[in-house]
């Protein structure tokens, strides 16, 4: 079953004034659960508007958004369960944080759910070691911290929520590339260790490429396409034409092919362009033979 | 919600009242205000609210926009006549048990509601057709006599500048760190006084911290570019006055000046 369902979702701004303008234009979508899916498109394409209907922060101006087939702006749910059900990380999440420690501040979430102290307990010692934070850090003031372990800090307080789906908007913008490749390779661990869904707003096609099982590609409000992440990649051209950069390696290869090389095109990491390369010089090596 | 607070709530235009030398709009309106105070008939007050609507309808503000600038005074209007209804002593055309209506009462509170709303729509007319930034250009230029008696006038104006160019984007923040506190299942529309209280430490420790940052940062910018406060400094938009702001200024003198032959004759 899907966990997320929306239909004919639209959200305008500002209605009735000249700076009305649609941000997301309906959208239909079913997102599986259990995926991870990467979610691409331009600044303005309406993505974090999208993501901020999901767990209820937005009312849609018309449509219908269902967690786990529950209707969430129906008339008997409390849009705060929904809320501890999809968890939010924002685009620098590092500047919500405010408490005296880094164990209270990842307590925040948890103990907003009313959950046992020993429960919330267990939760932040594992979410600080999920997200590479030291023991030691757990009672420092999270001021003291540097921009990337706050970052984690912050990351760590909605994951201790342990919500059905983690929705994280951003969650590398302004980091170094190996910070980045850090924070991406712990979300995928906290993916597959909980088997829950994890959405990934994300500006890099390099970084969708690597982590994600699907991509939903937004353009001006609307849904693009929503596919798994080999077949999106085939579609370089036109994702090119609506202004989004495909990951380098694709690039090379679809200029190969555009050269007359009988290659394969949706390539998009390192690791397989190396594959398809060997793969490619042995079959020639094979007919020159 | 909050984006819907207009601070500095500038639209911006070409009219004759929007070219005018903000130092005149400034004064006018100081004018006009006088006027409005001194007034102490309805015919008085008349006069005013004719100089009102002659810059309002040049200014081609809409109407609509106008009133939206009277909805906060709303209760104030209404406090003001409810006291004045019902507790003036004159001659009584209603009564119902302590409560009793008086010509008096009816007679003052439609002249204070006239002279509160000309009150604010002549205040609004001046920031709808000035921006904050050349607002306080005029004011730093009109106070700049007082450098004489060592106010530091530049550096009051500049706080003020940067003051109103940060409420946006403190709005802006505030917005932000809202959703994102709420989005951990903080829980701010419920609960006792103390409680909902309690529930604004959350945003209000991030948003003074990011103030603080922003702060920095900007003083830090303005250092590097050697920026060292009013000495010397030369301005990138010069005020100039022209006739047309001499005639305004005239024009409010008049009326002014008929507004107190009016009380002089009435009196």
């Amino acid at each position: 079953m899907s966990v997320i369902k929306t239909e004919d979702l639209t959200y305008t701004y500002s209605i009735g004034t000249p700076f009305e303008k649609t941000a997301v234009d309906n959208v239909s979508l079913e997102i599986e659960e259990g995926a991870l899916v990467g979610i691409i498109g331009h600044t303005g394409s309406g993505k974090s508007t999208l993501i901020q209907h999901f767990n209820g922060l937005v009312k849609p101006t018309s449509g219908k958004i269902y967690i786990d087939g529950e209707d969430i702006w129906g008339k008997d749910v409390k849009i705060r369960d929904v809320r501890f059900k999809v968890g939010l990380v924002f685009q620098y999440p590092e500047y919500q944080i405010f408490e005296e420690t880094v164990y209270k501040d990842i307590a925040f979430g948890p103990k907003n759910m009313g959950l046992p102290e020993e429960e919330i307990d267990r939760r932040i010692k594992e979410t600080a070691e999920l997200v590479g934070l030291h023991k030691d850090n757990l009672y420092k003031s999270p001021f003291e911290l540097s921009g990337g372990q706050k970052r984690r800090v912050a990351i760590a307080g909605v994951m201790a929520m342990e919500p059905k789906v983690l929705i994280l908007d951003e969650p590398t913008a302004g980091l170094d590339p190996k910070g980045r490749d850090k924070i991406l390779g712990q979300i995928k661990e906290y993916h597959q260790q909980k088997k829950s869904t994890v959405l990934l707003v994300s500006h890099s096609m390099e970084d969708v490429a690597k982590f994600a099982d699907k991509i939903l590609v937004m353009n001006k409000a609307k849904v693009f396409c929503y596919e798994d992440t080999p077949d999106v990649f085939k579609r370089a051209e036109e994702l090119t034409q609506i202004g989004l950069a495909v990951p380098q390696v694709t690039r090379v290869f679809n200029r190969l092919r555009q050269s007359g090389i009988d290659i394969r095109t949706d390539v998009y990491t390192t690791e397989f362009a190396r594959k398809t390369i060997l793969e490619y010089l042995a079959k020639r090596g094979e007919s020159n033979a | 919600m909050l984006k819907d607070i207009t601070i500095g709530q500038y639209f911006p235009g070409n009219s004759v009242v929007h070219r005018l030398d903000p130092r005149f709009k400034i004064i006018i309106t100081g004018v006009l205000i006088a006027m409005l105070f001194s007034a102490d008939s309805f015919i008085g007050l008349g006069v005013g609210v004719i100089f009102l609507l002659i810059s309002f309808l040049l200014s081609q503000i809409p109407f609509k926009l106008m009133l939206k600038s009277l909805k906060p005074i709303v209760p104030i209007i209404l406090f003001t006549s409810v006291l004045n209804i019902f507790f003036l002593e004159g001659v009584t055309i209603f009564k119902l048990g302590f409560l009793k209506i008086t010509v008096e009462g009816l007679r003052t509170s439609a002249f204070m509601i006239i002279r509160i709303i000309a009150l604010i729509m002549g205040s609004s007319l001046l920031t709808y057709t000035t921006s904050p930034i050349t607002l306080t250009d005029a004011i730093e230029r009109l106070l700049s006599p007082l450098k004489k008696i060592k106010l530091p006038v530049h550096e009051l104006a500049m706080m003020m500048t940067i003051a109103l160019r940060f409420i946006p984007t403190l709005i802006e923040e505030t917005d932000k760190i809202m959703s994102a506190q709420k989005a951990r299942g903080a829980d701010m529309e419920s609960g006792s006084l103390l409680q909902r209280a309690k529930a604004l430490t959350p945003i209000l420790i991030p948003l003074f911290v990011s103030a603080f940052r922003r702060a920095e940062e900007l003083a830090l910018a303005m250092e590097c570019r050697c920026y060292q406060g009013g000495d010397g400094r030369t301005r990138l938009r010069q005020l100039h006055s022209s006739g047309a702001d001499y005639f305004a200024l005239g024009l409010s003198i008049v009326f002014f000046d008929l507004v107190l032959l009016l009380n002089c004759l009435m009196g």
